[in-house]
C-alpha cells in the first residue's frame, strides 16, 4: 500500500489582531495510504473540520506541511474531492450542471464531460433526475448529488465532512449502506476516503480505521484499526464493545482536561457551552437513574448527539456535581444535593459550585467589588478573554457567564448599557 | 424585503473616512474648476426648439427613454466593476466602501449645474456634453445604491458553497459566472428596478435646466414639461404627465417584471416558495418559439464564445498571478505598488485640494455664515417634511399592511406613485400656492414630502407585513388593543423598517431642495429660503464661489445628520427592535 496523503507536524492557530493566537490543532500526525477508509472523530469544536480543510487544501496550516503522493501542495490538493456536510449545492444549476461543474478544469471535449457525469449520475442513484433542481429533490438526493459532483473527477481521496449529519436517520442510513457498497465493490475509481463525522458508531460501521482527537487544542489521541469483518451488525458484541471503548476514550479526555486546570488557574477555562436550565434537567435525570450508568447507554437514552452530551457531561464534572470514571457517570453529593433541592435552593447551589470552581467567575465579582459603584463595562471581560481566545470565542463565552451570572443572582446586567453590576444588598 | 431601501454599511467612523471625504471634494472641486475655467458663453445655435405638438410626444418619450436606459446600461457596468473589486481586494475595500457610502448620501441634483458644465467643456459647441451630463445625474442617483447591493451579495456567500468552488477548482471567471453573479442575481434585478424607479426623478430634473444665465433643454418628456409650463400650457403639461407614466408603467410591465420572474431561479432556497411573482409578459417570451430560436441561434453563441474567451483569459490571469507570485518576493512588490498609487493619488489630489483651501481662506466670514443658514432652513424643512410624511404613512401603511388582499393590490399602484417624478407635478401646486397665496416658506415643504413620503410609506407596509402570526394572536389573547397595541406590538415591530423609510425619505428630501425651493409657473417664481434655492440661484448666476460653496454646505450637513442622527437611530433599530 503506498502512502497518497500525509500530514506532518501541522499546527494551526487562528489569530486576530493585538491577541494571542489561539491554537486549534497541534501536532497533527496522519498518513492515508491506498484502500484505506478513514473515519476522523472528535467532540465538536475539536478542529476536525479544519483538518479536513487543510488536508482539502482550503485552509493554510500555521506550521507543517500536507504531502500528496510525496509532494508538498500548494493550495487546493490536487488528488481530492469534497463532499460537503450542507451538500454546497449550485441551486441555480440542474442535477447534470451540478455535475458538470465538477469537470469544468479537466481537459475533455463536452461530450466526453457529458458522458462521465452521466455515468456518474447513474452511479449514485440518481438516473431520471438529470435535469432536476437541487430545490425539487429530498435531502438524501441531493447529498447524492454532492456525492457525484465529488466522484465525476475521479479523486484519489474522497473528503467527507460530516455528509449524513443534515439527513433524517433513515435517509442518512440508505446513503451509508449505498455509499460502502459503492467503496467495497470498487464501483468507484476512489483511491482513499477520508470521513469526518461525530458518529461514533457510524465511524465504527464505515471505516478502517478511526483516528481521535481531543478538544481544544486537538491532538490525535487514538488511532484505532477498525477490523470488524463487513458488512458489520451494530448489535453485534465487537461492534458495541469497540463504540463503547472510544466513547470512554473520548470521554476521559474531556474531563481531564478541565481538572488540569485547576491546578494551574493561569489561562482562562473555555467554558462549556450550557445553560444551567439544561444542566439542571440532566442532574434531574441522573439522579433518577440512582446508580453509575454508563455514558453511551445513558446519551442513547436521552437521544442525544454526542455534539451536546458532551459539553453538558464537561459543565456537571467541570462544577463537581458529577464525576466520570471509565465511561461511567455518577452523582457527587453536592450533585445530589442539587438534584433534590428548591428551586432557590439550586440557585446557591449553583451559585456556590461557580466561585469555587470558576475561577473567571469569582474574578469578575472581585472586580465588581472593588469599584465603588459596584459596575463594570461587560467589554472590559470579554477584553481579558479575547486577549487569549479571540474575539468570537471571547463574546459567546461573556454570553454564557453572563446568562450563569444572572440565573445564580451573583450579578445583574443591563443589556442597553453593556453593564454588569452588582445588585445592592439591602 | 424592504423596499425602497438604502444600503447602511455597519462601519465606524475612521480615519479613512476623513480621507474619503477630502477625495470626495477634491474630484468635486476639480470637476469644478474645469467648468469655471471655461467662460465662454455656449455656443448651442443646433439646440431643437421643444415643441409642445402632441405629436412629438413619442419621439421625446424615446429620447427619454434611451438616456434611462444608457444610464442604467452604465451604472449596471460600474456596479458589477465596483462591487467586484471592492469584495475581493481587502485593501480596496478600506478605500472603496466608505468612499461610496459619502457618494450615495449626497444630494446630486446639487452638481448637476456643474457637471453640466465640465462635460460642456469636454465636448464644446455640441449637445452631446449636456446629454451626458443628464445621462450621468441618472447615473449617479442609481449606481450607488446598485453597487453597494451588488457588494453586499458577494460579501454574502455561504461560506460552504465558496469551499465547493475552491475544491472544484474554478478559476475566478467560472466562479464568477457559476456562483458570484448567480447568487447576487436577484438582489441585483430588485435593486436595480428600484434605482431605476428612482431614476425617472432625475430624469425629469436634468433634461431641462438653466446655467449661466442659458436655458438648456434637450430633447425628452422633461423638457416638454418645462416648455409646458413657461408656456403656461395647461394641456401640454397633461400630455406630458400621462407620457410619463404610461413609460413608467410599461417598462415595469415590459422590462422589470419579466427580469424579476426570471431571477428567482436563483434563489437560494432549497424549498419550492408559495407565493411567486408573475409576469405574463415573461409567459409569453418563454413560450415563444421566435425567442427560443433567436436564444438558439443568436444568443446562446454568441455568450458560449465570449465565455470560451474569458475562461481562457482568466486561466493566464491566474497562470501569470502564480508566477508572479512565485517569482518575485511578492509582499515586497505589491507593498511597493501600493505606496506608488497611493503617491500618484495624492499628488492628483494636492492640487485640487490646495486650492480648496486657498477659497476657503479667502471666502468672506459673513457669507459663509449666511450660507450656514440657509443651510439650516433646509435642514428644518427636510425635517419637518420627513416627519409629516412619517404622521400620515404610519397609520396608512399600518392598516394596508394588516388587510394582506389590500396590500397586494395596492402595492404596485404605490410603486409607480413612488416612481413617478414627483417634480412633474410641482406646477399644478404651484398654480394652487399661487391662486391662495400659500406662503411658500411652508408650502416648498409639501413639494419636497410630494416625492418622498412614499419610501416611508412603503417601508411601514412591508414592516406591518413582517409581524409574525403569533405575535398577533399573542396580543389578541392578552387582550391589546387601541394605544396598547400600538406601544407593545406595532410601533416596535415596524420601528427598523420606518427608519430605514426615513433615511431614505430624507436623502430624497435633500435632493429635491434643489428643484422645490424655487418653482416656476408661467412668468412667475416662487422662492423659498433655503440652501436649494440658494444652490439653484448661484447656478443660474454661474457665481462659482457661491456654487462650490452652496454644495459643500449642503454636503457637509447631510453627511452629518447621517453619521450623528440616522445612523444611531438606525443601529438602534437594528439592536433592540430586531425580529429574528
Amino acid at each position: 500500500m503506498n502512502t497518497l496523503i500525509k500530514v506532518k507536524d501541522i499546527d494551526v492557530s487562528f489569530g486576530s489582531k493585538g491577541h494571542e493566537n489561539t491554537t486549534v490543532l497541534e501536532d497533527i500526525n496522519l498518513e492515508i495510504k491506498t484502500g484505506e477508509f478513514l473515519a476522523i472523530l472528535g467532540p465538536s469544536g475539536s478542529g476536525k473540520s479544519t483538518l479536513l480543510r487543510i488536508i482539502a487544501g482550503l485552509i493554510p496550516a500555521s506550521k507543517g506541511k500536507v504531502t500528496y503522493l510525496g509532494k508538498d501542495i500548494q493550495g487546493v490538493n490536487p488528488g481530492v474531492a469534497m463532499v460537503f456536510q450542507s451538500f454546497a449545492l449550485f441551486p441555480w444549476l440542474t442535477v447534470l450542471e451540478n455535475v458538470l461543474v465538477g469537470l469544468e478544469f479537466k481537459k475533455l471535449s463536452k461530450a466526453e464531460k457529458n458522458e462521465k457525469a452521466l455515468k456518474v449520475i447513474d452511479i449514485v442513484g440518481l438516473d431520471g433526475f438529470e435535469n432536476a433542481y437541487p430545490k425539487e429533490l429530498s435531502g438524501g438526493m441531493r447529498q447524492r448529488v454532492g456525492i457525484g459532483r465529488a466522484l465525476v473527477s475521479d479523486p484519489d481521496v474522497l473528503l467527507m465532512d460530516e455528509p449524513f449529519s443534515a439527513l433524517d436517520v433513515l435517509t442518512a442510513e440508505n446513503l451509508r449502506r449505498d455509499l460502502l457498497e459503492l467503496w467495497l465493490d470498487k464501483k468507484i475509481s476512489t483511491k482513499s476516503i477520508i470521513l469526518v463525522t461525530h458518529g461514533i458508531e457510524e465511524a465504527v460501521y464505515m471505516a478502517d480505521r478511526a483516528v481521535i482527537l481531543s478538544s481544544g487544542p486537538a491532538k490525535v489521541v487514538e488511532d484505532i484499526a477498525i477490523d470488524i469483518p463487513r458488512w458489520r451488525d451494530k448489535k453485534d458484541a465487537d461492534f458495541t464493545a469497540l463504540v463503547d471503548k472510544i466513547y470512554s476514550l473520548m470521554t476521559k479526555k474531556e474531563i481531564k482536561r478541565s481538572e488540569d486546570t485547576v491546578y494551574q488557574p493561569k489561562p482562562i477555562t473555555i467554558l462549556p457551552r450550557v445553560s444551567a436550565g439544561a444542566l439542571t434537567g440532566f442532574l434531574e435525570l441522573l439522579e433518577d437513574q440512582n446508580e453509575r450508568t454508563d455514558l453511551y447507554k445513558l446519551a442513547d437514552r436521552l437521544v442525544m448527539d454526542i455534539e451536546d452530551f458532551f459539553p453538558i457531561i464537561e459543565l456537571a464534572s467541570l462544577l463537581d456535581f458529577a464525576k466520570v470514571v471509565e465511561g461511567d457517570i455518577e452523582l457527587t453529593p453536592e450533585g445530589i444535593e442539587f438534584a433534590t433541592a428548591t428551586v432557590l435552593e439550586r440557585k446557591e447551589l449553583f451559585k456556590k459550585q461557580l466561585l469555587k470552581n470558576v475561577s473567571f467567575m469569582t474574578q469578575m465579582i472581585n472586580v465588581l467589588q472593588s469599584k465603588s459603584n459596584k459596575h463594570m463595562n461587560i467589554e472590559f471581560f470579554e477584553a481579558l478573554i479575547a486577549r487569549t481566545h479571540g474575539d468570537a470565542l471571547a463574546k459567546t463565552q461573556i454570553q454564557l457567564l453572563v446568562s450563569w451570572g444572572r440565573y445564580s443572582e451573583l450579578f445583574g446586567y443591563d443589556e442597553a448599557k453593556k453593564l454588569v453590576y452588582l445588585e445592592s444588598e439591602e | 424585503m424592504a423596499f425602497f431601501s438604502i444600503t447602511i454599511p455597519k462601519y465606524r467612523l475612521k480615519w479613512v473616512d476623513a480621507i474619503v471625504l477630502i477625495f470626495v471634494f477634491a474630484i468635486l472641486y476639480s470637476v469644478l474648476n474645469l467648468g469655471a475655467s471655461m467662460n465662454v458663453p455656449f455656443s448651442l445655435e443646433e439646440q431643437s426648439r421643444i415643441e409642445l405638438d402632441p405629436l412629438m410626444l413619442p419621439y421625446y418619450a424615446g429620447r427619454s427613454l434611451l438616456r434611462m436606459f444608457i444610464a442604467f446600461g452604465a451604472s449596471l457596468i460600474f456596479t458589477l466593476f465596483y462591487g467586484y473589486i471592492a469584495a475581493k481586494s481587502q485593501t480596496a475595500e478600506t478605500l472603496l466602501i466608505p468612499l461610496l457610502d459619502m457618494l450615495q448620501s449626497i444630494p446630486v441634483l446639487g452638481f448637476l449645474s456643474a457637471t453640466i458644465v465640465a462635460f460642456i467643456a469636454l465636448f464644446p459647441g455640441s449637445l452631446l456634453g449636456i446629454e451626458l451630463a443628464s445621462i450621468f445625474a441618472i447615473f449617479t442617483g442609481q449606481a450607488w445604491n446598485m453597487t453597494f447591493s451588488f457588494y453586499n451579495s458577494l460579501k454574502m456567500i455561504p461560506k460552504d458553497l465558496q469551499e465547493a468552488s475552491n475544491v472544484l477548482r474554478m478559476n475566478w471567471w467560472q466562479r464568477f459566472l457559476k456562483l458570484e453573479l448567480p447568487f447576487s442575481m436577484i438582489s441585483l434585478v430588485w435593486n436595480s428596478m428600484m434605482s431605476f424607479g428612482g431614476g425617472w426623478f432625475f430624469l425629469a430634473a436634468s433634461e431641462a435646466i438653466s446655467v449661466l444665465g442659458q436655458d438648456i433643454r434637450l430633447p425628452g418628456v422633461g423638457s416638454y414639461l418645462a416648455t409646458a409650463i413657461e408656456a403656461g400650457e395647461m394641456q401640454a403639461i397633461a400630455y406630458s404627465i400621462v407620457t410619463m407614466i404610461l413609460m413608467i408603467v410599461l417598462v415595469d410591465q415590459l422590462f422589470w417584471r419579466p427580469l424579476v420572474v426570471w431571477s428567482q431561479k436563483f434563489k437560494m432556497e432549497l424549498t419550492e416558495s408559495v407565493d411567486v411573482p408573475t409576469s405574463f409578459v415573461h409567459n409569453i417570451l418563454y413560450r415563444s418559439a421566435l425567442i427560443s430560436m433567436l436564444m438558439r441561434v443568436l444568443v446562446t453563441p454568441l455568450c458560449n464564445v465570449i465565455d470560451r474567451l474569458l475562461d481562457r483569459m482568466a486561466l493566464v490571469t491566474e497562470k501569470a498571478a502564480r508566477d508572479f507570485q512565485r517569482v518575485s518576493t511578492s509582499l515586497y512588490i505589491t507593498k511597493l505598488i501600493k505606496v506608488f498609487l497611493a503617491v500618484i493619488i495624492l499628488w492628483f489630489m494636492y492640487e485640487p485640494v490646495y486650492e480648496a483651501f486657498m477659497l476657503v481662506s479667502t471666502m468672506d466670514n459673513s457669507n459663509l455664515a449666511e450660507i450656514t443658514r440657509l443651510g439650516l432652513y433646509t435642514l428644518g424643512r427636510v425635517m419637518i417634511a420627513v416627519l409629516l410624511g412619517a404622521l400620515w404613512t404610519v397609520p396608512v401603511g399600518v392598516w394596508i399592511g394588516l388587510n394582506p388582499r389590500l396590500a397586494k393590490v395596492l402595492q404596485p399602484i404605490i410603486q409607480i406613485a413612488a416612481s413617478f417624478p414627483a417634480n412633474m407635478m410641482f406646477p399644478f401646486i404651484t398654480i394652487l400656492f399661487l391662486k391662495y397665496h400659500v406662503n411658500f416658506e411652508w408650502g416648498s415643504i409639501f413639494l419636497m414630502m410630494l416625492g418622498t413620503q412614499w419610501y416611508i410609506l412603503f417601508n411601514v407596509i412591508a414592516g406591518t407585513m413582517s409581524i409574525p402570526n403569533d405575535l398577533h394572536e399573542a396580543g389578541a389573547i392578552f387582550k391589546l388593543q387601541g394605544w396598547q397595541k400600538w406601544k407593545t406590538l406595532i410601533l416596535p415591530s415596524i420601528f427598523p423598517y420606518l427608519i430605514t423609510g426615513i433615511i431614505t425619505a430624507s436623502g430624497g428630501a435633500w435632493n429635491a431642495s434643489i428643484v422645490s425651493e424655487i418653482v416656476n409657473w408661467h412668468d412667475e417664481q416662487l422662492v423659498a429660503t433655503g440652501i436649494g434655492s440658494f444652490i439653484s440661484h448661484v447656478t443660474d448666476q454661474g457665481d462659482w464661489g457661491g456654487i462650490i460653496w452652496g454644495i459643500t454646505v449642503m454636503c457637509v450637513f447631510v453627511v452629518l445628520i447621517n453619521r450623528f442622527l440616522w445612523r444611531r437611530l438606525y443601529k438602534m433599530a437594528e439592536t433592540k427592535y430586531h425580529l429574528e
